[in-house]
């Protein structure tokens, strides 16, 4: 397939301080699986968006079919059959799937003739989906199947893919990668977007690599090792953490028939949760997005409360304790969401420092705050972790996702915790970054910390942890080995591929 | 083409320029609406702002009252601004301000005609212990029934007025009025009287205390972990979890502390200035303070100067009525587009405002 669908010829595009892209050109033939592969801003969104016609470019152009093209808004990008299925689901959970399907739709067709479409499409895909039920049911993948109906009912030539399997199980990913190949063997398009490699090795035909808002690359996926392609993407070689040899402690952190009801309306209730960790222990917990990662946090962090014995911190019951009391028993945490719950935006390094550093560094005496010493903590972090900020006095928005979460992980194990409990440690964070976090977390180990990390990013588990387990709508998979364990084994525990089929082909 | 741009960080400069740009910006528009109205702008600015404090044949007399008016519209604002920090909308200070007055009167009245230098000291534990409790139904209903704090307190304003109406009426009525609504004047009871400290600058007791509590909200904002903790809560509530503080607690301090000041601006009142309680004893203060509160940015500092700022344009406001015929509303949309003007401009401290091209090549 030589045929070009679509042809970027030096596409630029700048925000204030950042040159998003720079002269960027490639072309996307028909049938085509391309992926555009970068790290965390790299530029992938802002091209992307460009073709869907959410920005503007400030230079350059592009071709359709030979034509230019220009969308001035993402209904005309529709319009000439481009499609995308968003990392982020825009999606009413107290609305059926037909409906969210029909508010996306400009001309919507009767709700029954449309749900007859939707079944249509959905078993021709392999992508079986109710058409009747309610949004807020649905797991993770099945929304996401929701998102990519939605725009295959639009027959789309070009269809855009940001981060589509961060939120499956390894079976789901299978499914879905079918269901691509058949849509691309019927002649449509797809713009792949990740930063995994075996994913992309596995489907795409042609990559594209962008790094810093440049393209510095482009490869056939199925040719080239891994390895080369990270390294372009990075730009440097790479350096894997290293777990050092430490024996295990006693019994650090136990928990046993934690039950908590999700405070939220359509979150996940934990389910009789069971595990123990030693001091010195990684313990991953693997799992589909929304399947209890946040309110296991929230339990183990104390901001859900539960009943006293469920949670034991050295043997001390502390599951009626609020945070802070926990904190002062050695039990720390690192929420997922960096912003706005790890960390308040509009504040200072310094007062986010204080946020959770009161009570085990001593910056508050009888309530009264030490600011010298809350500043001489925040710089200590971030000198210990090379957070990248002009000085504690910056609000935390102002850092890039990977160095506020440099910041946040680094707050924590400053203050030497007995347990430490991240989610998502390393979720939007440029590779360099990433490998430090990591390296620190299996470091706080080695010093005899126990760590338990939640985490989507299944590489990043098998990589840090000695014990492997996996959340499932609420409940926790038995507790097995890292080593030796493939990937088959780790998708089961996840859940399996959530009643999907494959595509018939 | 204008285009809006997020700052990376909150700008400095324009946090402290807004008050200043806003207050040109309303004389400027005050003007043109005076001007319309068929008065020389001019005058008119001049008899607002200059006037009640310079001007020598009414100074002597307005310029005491800056210090009368803005005694309880700051010390109501300080309170406020606690928790309109922390996200916890207090509307209904009016209706603790007399509730304050009640008790805190109620006291004097019971013990008439003792004199003891103990009764004022009391008279203000009551007065701030009425608005507390007044200011407490709207937070246990809030924490037990998750009711809005907004429409409670409000509403209670209307169920205040009827009681004070009600007390000027019957319980409080003074038996020596010949039969007239209203208590006994107060500033006739020595032991409960609030007098003016130095004469001629209209310094009473509730003005020490606004300045007190001026202090205080500095240094619970600057150096204490409950001001962090109100301060994180209205920014990032979920990082307030996570930092240990507790919703319902908060709601009960915010509220507890703005009720507990408007009650003691309330008492200082009634036994100050305004002397006794009558059916129209409360003009409005709880109310101007919310304004107040957000002039003075929620800072302690900024609603000391925003509080004397409020007041000059009252008793300016009530000098250009008197002068030129300036009608009561025309003061009032003046003091609404201060308001306004303040709010728009706060949007500059974390936007910058872009204006050039943005087309494709």
């Amino acid at each position: 397939m030589t045929e070009t669908l679509l042809d970027l010829r030096g596409l630029t595009k700048a925000y204030p301080g950042v040159i998003a892209n720079s002269d960027v050109s490639f072309r996307i033939g028909v049938g085509e699986v391309h992926a555009l592969l970068g790290e965390n801003g790299a530029g992938k969104s802002t091209l992307v968006k460009m073709i869907y016609g959410l920005v503007k470019p400030d230079a350059g152009q592009m071709t359709l079919r030979g034509a230019p093209y220009a969308p001035a808004e993402p209904r005309a990008a529709r319009a000439d059959g481009i499609a995308m299925v968003f990392q982020h689901f825009s999606l009413f959970e107290a609305l059926t799937v037909a409906e969210n399907v029909a508010l996306g739709m400009e001309k919507p067709p009767k709700l029954r003739d449309l749900a007859r479409r939707i079944r249509e499409v959905s078993e021709t895909y392999g992508l079986p989906l109710d058409p009747e039920r309610v949004v807020g049911d649905l797991s993770a993948g099945e929304r996401q199947r929701v998102e990519i109906i939605r725009c295959l009912l639009q027959d789309p030539k070009l269809l855009i893919m940001d981060e589509p399997t961060s939120v499956l199980t390894p079976q789901e990913v299978d499914i879905l990668f079918q269901t691509l190949r058949k849509l691309a063997a019927e002649g449509t398009s797809i713009l792949y977007i990740s930063h995994k490699l075996e994913e992309i090795r596995a489907l795409c035909d042609t990559a594209t690599i962008l790094r810093l808002g440049r393209v510095v690359g482009t490869c056939t996926p199925r040719e080239t090792t891994a390895r080369a392609m990270a390294e372009m993407m990075v730009g440097t070689t790479l350096k894997t953490p290293t777990p050092r040899d430490h024996a295990l402690g006693n019994v650090a952190l136990f928990v046993t028939g934690l039950s908590v009801a999700s405070p939220g309306a359509f979150g996940t209730s934990l389910k009789n949760i069971q595990l123990m960790l030693r001091q010195g222990e990684v313990m991953g917990i693997g799992g589909v997005a929304g399947n209890g990662q946040d309110e296991l946090l929230g339990a183990l962090s104390g901001e859900i409360r539960s009943a006293p014995d469920a949670i034991r911190l050295a043997g001390q019951p502390v599951g009626h304790l609020g945070p802070n009391q926990r904190r002062a028993l050695g039990l720390l945490a690192a929420p997922e969401e960096r912003l706005g719950h790890a960390a308040a935006p509009d504040m200072s390094l310094t007062e986010n420092a204080l946020l959770t550093g009161a009570v085990r560094k001593g910056l508050e005496r009888r309530g009264f705050l030490d600011w010298a010493k809350a500043r001489s903590f925040a710089e200590d972090i971030i000198r210990t972790f090379d957070v990248r900020t002009p000085g504690p006095g910056n609000a935390a928005r102002s850092l890039s996702g990977g160095n506020l979460q440099k910041f946040v992980i680094g707050r924590e194990v400053l203050q030497a915790p007995k347990v430490l409990v991240v989610n998502q440690p390393t979720w939007g964070v440029d590779a360099a970054a990433a490998a430090a976090i990591r390296q620190a977390l299996l470091d706080l180990a080695a010093e005899g910390a126990a760590v338990l990390v939640i985490s989507q990013d299944l590489d990043e588990l098998m990589e840090i942890a000695g014990q492997f387990a996996a959340l499932n709508e609420g409940r926790l998979s038995d507790i097995r080995q890292t080593a030796g364990l493939s990937i088959d084994e780790i998708g089961l525990m996840m859940g399996g591929a959530h009643g999907m089929e494959v595509a018939h082909v | 083409m204008i285009r809006l741009e997020k700052r990376p960080q909150p700008s400095r400069f324009w946090t402290a320029a807004t008050p200043v740009v806003a207050v040109l910006a309303t004389m400027v528009a005050g003007g043109i609406l005076f001007a319309a109205l068929g008065k020389d702008p001019f005058v008119a600015i001049r008899t607002i702002f200059w006037d009640p404090l310079f001007n020598e044949q009414f100074a002597a007399f307005s310029r005491p009252q800056l210090l009368v008016k803005a005694g309880p519209l700051i010390l109501i604002a300080i309170g406020l601004s606690l928790g309109f920090r922390a996200g916890i909308w207090n509307i209904g200070a009016e209706g603790q301000y007399i509730m304050g007055a009640i008790c805190g009167a109620g006291v004097a009245l019971a013990f008439y005609p003792l004199q003891a230098w103990w009764l004022f000291p009391m008279m203000v534990m009551a007065g701030a212990l009425g608005g507390w409790a007044w200011a407490m139904i709207p937070a246990i209903l809030r924490t037990r029934f998750n009711t809005n704090e907004i429409l409670v307190s409000l509403l209670l304003v209307y169920v205040a007025e009827n009681i004070l109406a009600s007390m000027s009426l019957g319980l409080l009525r003074n038996p020596q009025g010949s039969g007239f609504p209203g208590s006994r004047n107060l500033q006739q009871y020595p032991s409960a009287a609030n007098p003016e400290l130095i004469a001629g600058t209209g310094m009473h007791w509730g003005i020490v205390a606004a300045f007190i509590a001026v202090i205080f909200a500095y240094v619970l904002l600057s150096r204490h972990i409950m001001g962090f903790n109100i301060q994180l809560a209205g920014q990032a509530p979920r990082a307030a979890r996570f930092a240990g503080v507790s919703p319902a607690r908060l709601v009960i301090f915010c509220l507890g502390l703005s009720g507990a000041l408007a009650g003691m601006a309330g008492l200082f009142e009634v036994a100050g200035p305004a002397g006794q309680i009558t059916i129209d004893f409360n003009v409005g203060y709880g109310f101007t303070a919310i304004i107040v509160a957000f002039l003075g940015r929620l800072q302690p500092i900024g609603i000391l100067l925003a509080g004397l700022l409020m007041a000059l344009t009252y008793i300016g406001g009530e000098l250009s009525q008197f002068m030129l015929g300036l009608p009561a509303a025309a003061i009032q949309a003046f003091q609404g587009m201060l308001l306004f003007f303040l709010l728009a401009g706060d949007f500059l401290i974390n936007y910058r405002i872009r204006v050039g091209r943005t087309a494709v090549v």
